[in-house]
């Protein structure tokens, strides 16, 4: 299960879907959404996303996951639209015979979803507003 | 031929919209599309930052040649996670 949503993300469900008899392992990987960045008070955050080709993309970091490394099932699910502090904005979800394949699995997952999939995060401060890595936006207030 | 191009989070902002369709001369490429583009949408052009493209939802380089009906999306630096 490789999707995105508009909903808030139910960690049940992911854990569920890879449940697996052969598995001995299930590792969970949840970003979560900070109060601060850069020494600045985050008041919001808001993710914009291109869903048929993010969906596509963490699809793909699935498959070489499975090709990298022995798992067994894998699930990404990934936050859109607006994301209150403190919740989860993207859930992974592996599992594997033995543990160091998901864990292994969970990390290059995270890191992929980073580099990749056509998401992206609008940090709202007090006074000012950035898309995360643009470096433009609104100007930000002074520190 | 006809380019469907969509805007996201930046590139939407100072595009002032999501969708665009885009007559172009058969044989153009990404690049192309980008600088007629930019004639549309004067402030489209954020300095300092590296798009990527993708052309019906896969990863494309800038010389791409574009066909009739092709989505394209300019993909300003993503931050999911």
């Amino acid at each position: 299960m490789f999707r995105v949503t508009h909903q808030p993300i139910d960690l049940q469900k992911l854990v569920d879907y890879v449940t697996d008899p052969e598995a001995g392992a299930i590792v969970t990987f949840i970003g979560t959404t900070r109060n601060n960045n850069e020494g600045r008070k985050v008041i919001a955050l808001d993710y914009d996303g291109y869903p048929e080709m993010a969906e596509k993309e963490l699809a793909r970091i699935g498959a070489d996951a499975t090709k990298n490394w022995p798992i067994c099932r894998m699930a990404i699910l990934h936050r859109l639209g607006p994301v209150q502090i403190g919740e989860a904005s993207v859930v992974i979800a592996v599992s594997s015979a033995h543990r160091d394949a998901a864990f292994a699995a969970s990390r290059f997952a995270i890191e992929e979803i980073k580099k990749t999939v056509p998401i992206w995060k609008k940090e709202v401060f007090e006074g000012g507003e950035v898309w995360v890595g643009t470096q433009t936006g609104q100007p930000l207030p002074d520190r | 031929m006809k380019i469907r191009v969509k805007f996201f989070a930046i590139l939407r902002e100072r595009a002032g919209t999501s969708v665009a369709i885009k007559e172009l001369a058969n044989g153009s490429t990404v690049a192309d599309l980008w600088r007629e583009l930019q004639k549309d949408y004067i402030k489209l052009d954020v300095p300092g930052i590296r798009l990527l493209y993708a052309v019906n939802q896969n990863y494309v380089s800038l010389d791409h040649v574009l066909k009739d009906q092709d989505e394209v999306v300019f993909i300003p630096p993503v931050s999911g996670g």
